[in-house]
């Protein structure tokens, strides 16, 4: 059984509209017979049949529009034995060869000659804006040369180094800086959404207070630390909150670098990270956030630990604040914030009573997520807190 | 004086063999198209095959040919396989443009064959190019010029007529009148549609045929090559012939009326052939069927064929031994 | 010598030497050519090798590409780029695509002279500088000599090319006169030349821009500024890798270019700094072109419209950085 096409008409012709047929089922068809009339942009055309034998049955109806190669009518081919069953038209399909993508010949770079940095004009002004050396910048653009975001890194790094090891004022103004020019940068760049919930932390604190008898005083486990627990294993149930926003698109992390926030006695705040969080146990977390809040303070942090951090949680709760509207730190696409834990009137089984409350908020990067998933890490960390011996 | 009847009838069911092969194979391509086979523009040659089989006879192998974008008549009559001129509209590498061409752009550096060329006009300069060199290195080739009546009204032709005439070059001038520039009738492009009247008004040798004869066209043919070869200058033939398709793939043929059409296709060159040989059934029977594996085996030739590679997209936009 | 003498010699060198080789165009024979490039050549080779061709672009240049198709080395002159333009279609849709378009059958070993420029109040339509928009044409090779010994070599070195070569003549540097070196011969034409080292910026230009530049870096060099002056030779091919190479040394590029600014040569060559160059740069690439005008005929407008000497050094010390 041959198919009778809708033919190409044209080199721009895409389909088609069957306007007439001039034959009905049974007629008998030759070669070179005009058997229908196929509507095109420029006209109406008659349509040969390149087949001899009978039309056996119009699929395409006048009036109907179909793409070139569509099946029209099925047409008996004199000789041919008819089939039990009619087959199903079978589009044809030439699956087009792989066409191996046309590149552009790499344009060659002209070699640094002794002296000179290669840095965009971006980073030239950027560098002289914050006071870094381009000649000691480590620059991963094409070639290895320096862009904005190489700048900004050394300019983070230096000022961590700088605010650790300098006496009071001369170390923050550098940390200042750096601290104002990635605020800056986030509020500029980062389209920021707030979302908040309210979490009941009756049973959370209640089961801390009990494991904790376990414990010297020195190692007790504190609420933070639950909260960072919890923190990660909600990212892994959102894992879009966790990773950076670079070249137009989100590079998640693999790992769950915890950046927690870490003020400074002097005045101005540092992020070091708490690594793998997700994979810690919740004494292990304990001790490295006294570790870290203690090596901060002294001005002893390695640069690791300044720069690794795929996410940052805030934790202000011990400052009497009850929400925290946070200012994402970039190139990281969310923020964690915990107020303090307060006394509320809760409902409880259509009863009044009386719970701590935790607000737990989160500001997001609005290109990398959107509210629904921010909301799912919102619940995901409130269900998680409602069950702390699973922590 | 005629010649023996039987030398007159081979060479007769010959030249009906060369028409009737370009009438099924561009009757293939027509169908081929409509199956998005063969893209881009097609120009059938259906009517026309009297011309280029009549005009063949009169060229020999060391000739150049110079065509048109309706050229797989040319192509084929020419000696092109059937299959470089299916593999080409197919895009194939094996085509003898490499893929590269399509219908529009044969060529084939063995047989002289110098395009397909889809600027209507384009190629007659070229022509006189080729005849330039031939006299200027003495050589008695004839340079065959194929071009339509549209191209009469360029700018081009008179400028290249004048030239070939003025330095006497050996240029075979064949112009296919079918009487439609695309849509637009004879008498709605020439204000002369006496066209060997205009090539005669730059003092050339300037004749015209019936275009759906072959055995005229073949004379007429051989008396113009003669005149050339002999360094007479350029000859003027213009072959009054009609298409029985449309222009290209398609077009609705608003231009013209199927009345015309039809009194047209009551002088198509083959069957006018057929009649005056009056073969035995089986004798066309046997040739239809030598014809049509002929097209199978070109048909076949082109589904096989392969794709050029795309990173060799810019080989041959400079000569391979080019220095720079 | 003047540089209208080294062509005339190179084309004479070229037809005694090779008897492919002939000149074709309108009066270059009896009249000794528009402006006297080959004047005395009709009387030394004769109206086969020298050829006056009626005032016909399209047919000339056409039979030109046939030519060297056909086996010969013609040299075409069109009397100037102006006209041009009644050829464009074979130079772009046969000289630049017949290579390509058969599968590497045939190439086309064609040269083509025009003399180009404005600058000699002829008005809009005898003074258009096109090299670059010819440059924008793969498959052919656009040589714009701007020394005698260019005028001479690269005219030499075009005859070898197996590729069709535009050469691109600025009329006021026919009567530039100069000494032919001793040893010249043919000579490459695919790469760039430094015409003056410098050490603050790179200017780029071609043709009658080399010699604008080479009298503004001299006014330069007193002001304490080391321009270095690049004569590009040939728009297509571009030598990416002198520019390159220039203004990784001096972090500032300056292009004149007679041509107009929009889509011109001019952008080309600014895009690929950029690609290529972009962490040398000191400052934006700068361009001085002609002005977005047609050419108008009175002195003081027309010398506004075109790159000086004076806006050459303005551009430059507007680009010095404000330290010292």
């Amino acid at each position: 059984m041959a198919e009778f096409r809708m033919p190409s008409l044209g080199a721009d012709m895409t389909r088609g509209t069957l306007v007439q047929w001039n034959v009905k089922p049974g007629d008998t068809v030759k070669r070179g017979d005009i058997i229908a009339i196929v509507g095109t942009e420029k006209a109406d055309i008659e349509v040969e049949v390149y087949e001899t034998g009978t039309v056996r049955k119009l699929i395409a109806k006048p009036g109907e529009k179909l793409p070139v190669g569509a099946p029209l009518a099925f047409i008996e081919v004199a000789g041919e034995a008819v089939p039990a069953r009619m087959p199903e038209a079978v589009a044809a399909e030439e699956a087009a060869p792989a066409m191996p993508p046309v590149e552009a010949p790499a344009p060659a770079l002209a070699p640094t000659p002794p002296g000179r940095v290669h840095a965009s004009p971006l980073a030239r002004k950027l560098a002289e804006e914050l006071g870094i050396d381009l000649a000691k910048v480590q620059g991963t653009g094409p070639h290895g040369a320096i862009e904005r975001h190489d700048v900004e890194q050394a300019a983070a790094a230096k000022s961590a180094i700088q605010a650790a090891a300098a006496p009071a004022g001369e170390g923050v103004s550098g940390m200042r800086r750096a601290i104002a020019a990635a605020m800056a940068r986030s509020n500029r760049e980062i389209p920021h959404y707030y979302l908040a919930t309210q979490i009941d932390m009756a049973g959370a604190l209640r089961w801390l207070e009990q494991s904790n008898l376990q414990r010297s005083m020195e190692k007790r486990v504190l609420p933070a630390a639950m909260l960072l627990k919890a923190v990660a294993r909600a990212l892994v149930e959102v894992p879009e909150l966790n990773g950076y926003w670079v070249d137009d698109q989100l590079k998640r992390s693999s790992d769950i670098h915890l950046g927690v926030a870490v003020s400074l006695r002097t005045g101005g705040l540092m992020i070091p990270a708490i690594h793998s969080a997700d994979k810690k146990s919740l004494e292990e977390l304990m001790n490295e956030l006294r570790d870290i809040i203690t090596r901060t303070r002294a001005g002893r942090l390695r640069s690791s630990d300044i720069t690794d951090s795929t996410i940052t949680v805030t934790n202000l709760g011990d400052l009497g604040v009850e929400t925290v509207f946070g200012v994402i730190y970039p190139p990281q696409v969310a923020l964690v914030g915990f107020g303090k834990i307060v006394e509320r009137p809760w409902a409880v089984q259509g009863m009044l009573g009386v719970r701590p409350v935790l607000t737990a908020t989160l500001a997001a990067d609005h290109r990398a997520t959107d509210g629904r998933r921010g909301g799912q890490f919102l619940d995901a960390l409130s269900t998680l807190l409602q069950k702390p011996e699973a922590l | 004086m005629s010649e023996p009847t039987n030398v007159n009838r081979a060479h007769e069911m010959h030249l009906l063999h060369q028409m009737l092969y370009i009438r099924r194979f561009e009757e293939k391509c027509a169908e081929l198209y409509s199956r998005e086979k063969i893209r881009g523009f097609m120009h059938l040659y259906i009517g026309e095959e009297a011309v280029c089989v009549g005009v063949m006879e009169a060229l020999r192998p060391e000739d150049g040919i110079v065509s048109t974008y309706r050229e797989h008549g040319h192509a084929l009559s020419r000696g092109i396989s059937g299959g470089a001129v299916m593999a080409e509209m197919f895009g194939k590498q094996e085509g003898c443009s490499r893929g590269r061409g399509g219908s529009m752009h044969l060529f084939d550096a063995k047989t002289r064959f110098y395009g397909g060329n889809a600027i209507v006009g384009g190629g007659l300069p070229l022509s006189v190019g080729f005849a330039l060199a031939d006299k200027m290195r003495q050589q008695t080739r004839v340079t065959c010029c194929f071009f339509g009546d549209g191209a009469v009204a360029e700018g081009e032709f008179h400028e290249t007529i004048n030239l070939s005439a003025l330095w006497k070059l050996p240029v075979f001038f064949v112009c296919e009148n079918n009487r439609y520039a695309m849509g637009t009738r004879l008498d709605f492009s020439h204000s002369q549609t006496d066209l060997s009247k205009k090539a005669a008004a730059y003092g050339i040798a300037s004749a015209w045929v019936d275009g759906m004869d072959v055995r005229a066209v073949e004379a007429a043919s051989a008396t113009a090559c003669e005149y050339v070869r002999a360094g007479n200058g350029p000859y003027f033939l213009e072959c009054r012939t009609y298409r029985f398709r449309a222009h290209s793939m398609y077009d609705p043929e608003l231009y013209r009326e199927k009345s015309e059409v039809e009194e047209w296709k009551k002088r198509d060159p083959i069957p006018a052939l057929i009649a005056r040989i009056d073969p035995a059934a089986e004798e066309i029977a046997a040739l239809e069927q030598q014809i049509a594996k002929q097209v199978d085996e070109a048909i076949a030739f082109a589904e096989a064929g392969t794709l050029e590679a795309v990173d060799e997209l810019t080989r041959f936009v400079y000569s391979d031994r080019s220095p720079a | 010598m003047t540089f209208r003498e080294a062509i005339r010699e190179a084309m004479r060198q070229a037809i005694k030497a090779d008897d492919r080789v002939f000149l074709m165009g309108e009066d270059v024979g009896r009249y000794g050519g528009c402006f006297a490039v080959s004047k005395g050549l009709l009387a030394e080779f004769g109206p086969e090798r020298i050829r006056d061709t009626p005032l016909s672009e399209s047919a000339f240049v056409g039979a030109g590409i046939g030519a060297a198709m056909g086996g010969m080395r013609p040299i075409v002159e069109i009397m100037t780029s102006n006209f041009s333009l009644l050829a464009l279609d074979q130079i772009m849709n046969n000289a630049a695509t017949i290579l390509h378009m058969s599968g590497g059958q045939f190439n086309v070993p064609l040269v083509i002279r025009m003399a180009t420029g404005g600058g000699r109040q002829l008005a809009a339509q005898h003074s258009h500088t096109l090299e670059g928009w010819y440059a924008h044409i793969p498959g052919i090779k656009v040589l714009t000599p701007a020394t005698i010994d260019d005028g001479y070599g690269m005219l030499l070195g075009a005859l070898k090319d197996p590729d069709p070569v535009l050469i691109f003549e600025n009329a006021l540097l026919y009567n530039m006169e100069g000494e032919l070196s001793p040893n010249a011969g043919a000579a490459g034409i695919d790469r760039a030349c430094i015409r003056r080292r410098g050490r603050d910026i790179t200017l780029i230009t071609y043709s009658m821009g080399v010699w604008k530049s080479l009298e503004a870096a001299e006014k330069l060099a007193k002001k304490g500024i080391e321009a270095e002056v690049i004569d590009l030779r040939t728009l297509r091919p571009l030598d990416d890798g002198a520019l390159v190479e220039s203004v990784s040394r001096t972090h500032r590029a300056l292009i004149i270019d007679e041509g107009w600014r929009s889509g011109g040569i001019s952008a080309e060559i600014s895009a690929r700094l950029m690609e290529q160059a972009f962490y040398e740069l000191d400052a934006p690439v700068a361009r001085l072109c002609g002005a977005e005008v047609p050419m108008p005929y009175a002195a003081h407008m027309e010398r506004a419209a075109l790159p000086q000497v004076e806006t050459i050094t303005e551009a430059v010390e507007r680009m010095m950085p404000a330290h010292g």
